[in-house]
């Protein structure tokens, strides 16, 4: 086994430290070592989008960045979208426009989408189609997803 | 339509309440398959082959067991000898014995304290093959001197000279062909194609076992049936069923292909050997794609005869499918819903099942029948073009209806297939004007949906809210639907009612979330089993008024007297006699099972324009309509949600998925990036119509919305693609590369 490596990071807003072995993402990290299970692994190769994360505000697929890369550096997850028990827009839209059937790629596609909002408020279909493109749903289609993201932004901008 | 005893207005059906586990899945706290831990725990991996056909020589595990950290291996000698038939077939394809049969095939399985350490010992586990002549192709398969797959495999169905991977034969029919085609006008035959696709489940298959040295365990794992996963785990490990309680997770999708097992009994096993420490496995996508089930892939002849006013006079169709090293291609399903949509008096039906080297076939949204639809309504467009017929107003001379004897035997009951027609060819995208080099095509498709064995409980709180107990994994928002059922039985809020899905231990025996059956057959339950519960209550309020049980009835959530005559008494609510019950005759539940027969297929009708790019062939979709049967919509959002994801990958299936295999028999394409599903920037809003024709073998008439989605967009697609570049395509998926062939002029 290799030697283990101490890092230090910060999820959702709160300083974690894991020792992880230099071959494990940070998707196995956050899971395995932190027990952060709202981000899932689908595919392990970055084609599918369910373990997508915010590091440092930029948007990854976890399964594609080592553990040892978030040392220092600020991790954002789905279950850092909720202020308390007040949900996120977005997530209260994909509840009422039920945009979710199995519901296991909603916390990637959430984490996607809230990070195309704080770029862009105001997206159209097609910029919205092309940002989640990264992040397969095989339940719905797509069509709900879709305007419960637009709803929210609509949401977001007349809050603002 | 009202029928006798079924409701027809609702307080709370048909409504869209926010999903009782919504809150859950948008914040990340609801449990898959792989988010569960426990102390001690050791983690599995697997060793595949990677050849196609394979004699296993030697497994030698000696490096991988002197690893530090690593505590079982297991081979198909762990194992009991002499199972049959399907049994066999489950234990064969869940590990290796003399042969390896496909790429991805199990052979050996390791267990150790971390995922890592348990993928390098798997990688030390060396495996010595001798390789054999292999084939994965159907057509391939079927002739002289293919390679065998197994000896004997063939059952009685099968006639004398046929090649030995011919292991089913179906051949069914009636009227008089030569007659019916004699009838027509026009006859036209095609032969086509299909690869195979796979589910595409989000989530790969995932499970926590622990299993003692006595034979009893627990099985924590993502599974449409926990049920099946428990009788088909006991069954390849050779012990009794109830040893083993399976407890479902929440299930990152299925689509039929988690109905059946794969590492679930190696986790047990190794939890065995292991000195019963938990065992953790975790699939990666590459060992989804690789080892569990796509769909099967097709060949098929299809031939119908039309008159020139579009009546279809004859139909006669040769599909032969391969499902993988084992018996099981749905072609019996294919055959039978081949022609089903319509009137036909003269029709025959023969297929073949054929084994490969390739994964075994699991169930995929409406197995056997999207293949056949592809067939039979790319046919039915030809004949409709060449005869200048509109292909709505032909399906309409030709639909089945109410009474029609259906062309696998039996009259159907209430149906709604013209309805679909009537509102596909009234929606506005049915005359959106079409630009150069677009095109639309119409198909249309059928699923008969099914019952099965069914035990649900519904309980009575303290407080007059009501817990729900069913058997069925939650897949797509049925939670939200038994709600909703049991609040409409009950007359009480929705909010008040909460839905469990439980385990082995707390049920009798339930078929999985499949076949489109979970709303209707776990819904009628939890109808039953509430209107168990009201005529307790109901007893409960007669007694304490001193009146006859008869004499009460149950309305708005509340006992009443029927009438005056049965006595003047303040209505008491549910809360009331629930705060009571205690001291009434005790705790106050209800209970159903059965495996209804009552079920009711759903017919639905695609309508879709395309655009295909002269210069690379892509085809893009502009608009995409779905109109289908619902029989009554319990919670429309989610009926809408299972006819648009049903469409999705119906496009994904004609337009871009397919299992690819090297010459070496290996799958070429086990990613995502290269096993390409659709992407949100693939497609656009799916336009949704729900139909109701009430289903009177359900209280509230549902009849099942999950499968039929996914049969019209194979043709619906191809016929659109047909219209948009004058080139008919019978082969699938219509990649750019053979579309752009096709466009010029080029052999597909």
């Amino acid at each position: 086994m290799s030697k283990r490596i101490h890092v230090s990071t910060t999820v959702n807003g709160d300083e974690a430290d894991f020792l992880c072995d230099p071959r494990e993402t940070l998707l196995d990290c956050l899971r395995d070592h932190l027990g952060v299970m709202g981000v899932k692994e689908g595919c392990g190769t970055g084609d599918c989008g369910a373990c997508s994360v915010t590091l440092d505000g930029r948007l990854v697929c976890s399964c594609l960045v080592l553990g040892v890369e978030a040392e220092g550096k600020e991790v954002g997850t789905v279950e850092g979208m909720a202020a308390g028990e007040v949900l996120h827009p977005l997530q209260r839209k994909f509840i009422e426009h039920a945009a979710l059937q199995c519901g296991i790629c909603t916390p990637g596609i959430l984490v996607a989408a809230k990070t195309l909002l704080e770029r862009n408020p105001d997206p159209t279909e097609t910029e919205l189609r092309y940002w989640l493109a990264g992040n397969l749903c095989r339940c719905t289609g797509y069509d709900k997803i879709i305007r419960a993201v637009m709803d929210a932004a609509a949401e977001m901008r007349e809050a603002s | 339509m009202a029928l006798d005893g079924q409701k027809t207005a609702y307080k709370y059906i048909g409504t869209t309440p926010n999903r009782p586990d919504g809150l859950d899945k948008v914040t990340g706290r609801a449990r898959y398959g792989a988010d569960i831990s426990v102390p001690g725990m050791l983690h599995g991996a697997v060793v595949r082959s990677p050849h196609a056909h394979a004699k296993i020589v030697k497994i030698d595990a000696t490096k991988a067991l002197a690893m530090e950290g690593v505590k079982a291996v297991i081979t198909r000698a762990d194992f009991p000898e002499g199972l049959e038939g399907e049994d066999w077939d489950l234990q064969e394809n869940c590990m290796a014995g003399e042969k390896a049969l496909y790429d991805g095939h199990a052979v050996a399985a390791v267990a150790a304290t971390t995922p890592l350490l348990a993928r390098d010992a798997a990688k030390l586990i060396e495996v010595t093959y001798e390789i054999l002549p292999h084939v994965t192709d159907v057509d391939e398969a079927m002739k002289d001197g293919a390679p065998v797959i197994r000896e004997g495999a063939a059952d009685f169905s099968v006639p004398e000279g046929m090649h030995p991977n011919v292991v089913r034969y179906f051949d069914s029919g009636r009227g008089d062909l030569d007659k019916g085609f004699a009838e027509a006008d026009l006859i036209i035959e095609r032969s086509f194609t299909t690869e195979a696709a796979h589910q595409g489940y989000i989530e790969p298959h995932a499970c926590l076992g622990q299993m003692g040295a006595d034979g009893r365990g627990e099985l924590w794992v993502c599974t449409q049936g926990h049920w099946f996963m428990r009788r088909m785990s006991t069954a390849v490990l050779g012990i009794e069923t109830t040893n083993i309680r399976v407890t479902p997770s929440e299930i990152g999708g299925g689509f039929g292909g988690k109905t059946t097992i794969f590492i679930e009994p190696l986790s047990l096993a190794l939890s065995r050997k292991a000195g019963g420490k938990p065992v953790k496995m975790v699939m990666s996508r590459n060992e989804v794609l690789r080892a569990t089930g796509p769909t099967a892939s097709a060949s098929m002849d299809v031939k119908m005869g039309m008159t020139k006013d579009g009546r279809i006079t004859a139909a006669h169709g040769t599909f032969r499918m391969q499902g993988g090293a084992f018996a099981g291609a749905p072609v019996d399903v294919t055959t039978m819903l081949a022609f089903a949509n319509y009137d036909i008096e003269h029709v025959h039906h023969i297929g073949y099942d054929v084994i490969t080297n390739r994964p075994r076939q699991a169930a995929y949204r409406a197995p056997g029948a999207p293949m056949a639809a592809f067939a039979t309504e790319s046919v039915i467009d030809e004949l409709c073009r060449e005869l200048g017929l509109d292909p709505i107003d032909t399906r309409l001379k030709n639909a089945a209806k109410e009474g029609t004897r259906a062309t696998f035997g039996p009259k159907y009951g209430p149906i709604g297939f013209v309805e679909t027609l009537e509102a596909a060819k009234a929606h506005p995208n049915y005359s959106e004007p079409l630009g150069p080099n677009q095109g639309r095509g119409v198909a249309s498709g059928y699923w008969m949906n099914w019952g099965g064995e069914t035990s649900a409980s519904v309980a009575i709180s303290e407080d007059g809210s009501v817990t729900v107990s069913v058997g069925t994994p939650d897949i797509g928002g049925s939670r939200a639907s038994m709600a909703l059922m049991a609040a409409e039985a009950f007359g009480i809020p929705y909010e008040n009612v909460r839905v469990n899905i439980s385990d082995t231990g707390a049920l009798g025996v339930n078929e999985p979330t499949h076949g489109s059956r979970a709303t209707y057959a776990s819904g009628l339950a939890t109808i039953r089993a509430a209107e168990e519960c009201i005529g307790k209550m109901c007893k409960r309020a007669a007694d304490k008024w001193g009146i006859d049980a008869e004499a009460v009835v149950w309305e708005d959530g509340c006992a009443k007297p029927s009438g005056p005559n049965a006595g003047e008494f303040p209505p008491m609510t549910i809360a009331e006699i629930a705060g009571e019950m205690g001291g009434t005759g005790g705790p106050i539940s209800g209970h159903y099972e059965d495996s209804p027969a009552g079920f009711s297929g759903s017919f639905g009708t695609h309508v879709v324009d395309v655009e295909v790019d002269p210069d690379t062939g892509r085809t893009t979709i502009l608009r995409y309509l779905v109109v289908q049967d619902a029989g009554k919509a319990i919670h429309p959002a989610y009926v809408e949600g299972q006819f648009q994801g049903g469409a999705a990958q119906g496009i994904g299936w004609a337009l871009n998925e397919e299992y690819v295999y090297g010459e070496d028999g290996r799958l070429q394409n086990p990613v995502f990036l290269d096993y390409r599903v659709p992407v949100a920037s693939d497609l656009p809003m799916i336009d949704t119509v729900i139909v109701e024709v009430p289903n009177p073998g359900h209280p509230y008439g549902v009849r099942g919305v999950g499968e039929t989605g996914i049969t019209p967009p194979l043709p619906a697609v191809a016929n659109a693609v047909r219209d948009a570049t004058g080139k008919r395509i019978c082969k699938l998926p219509l990649r750019p590369s053979r579309v752009l062939a096709a466009i010029q002029g080029k052999e597909v």
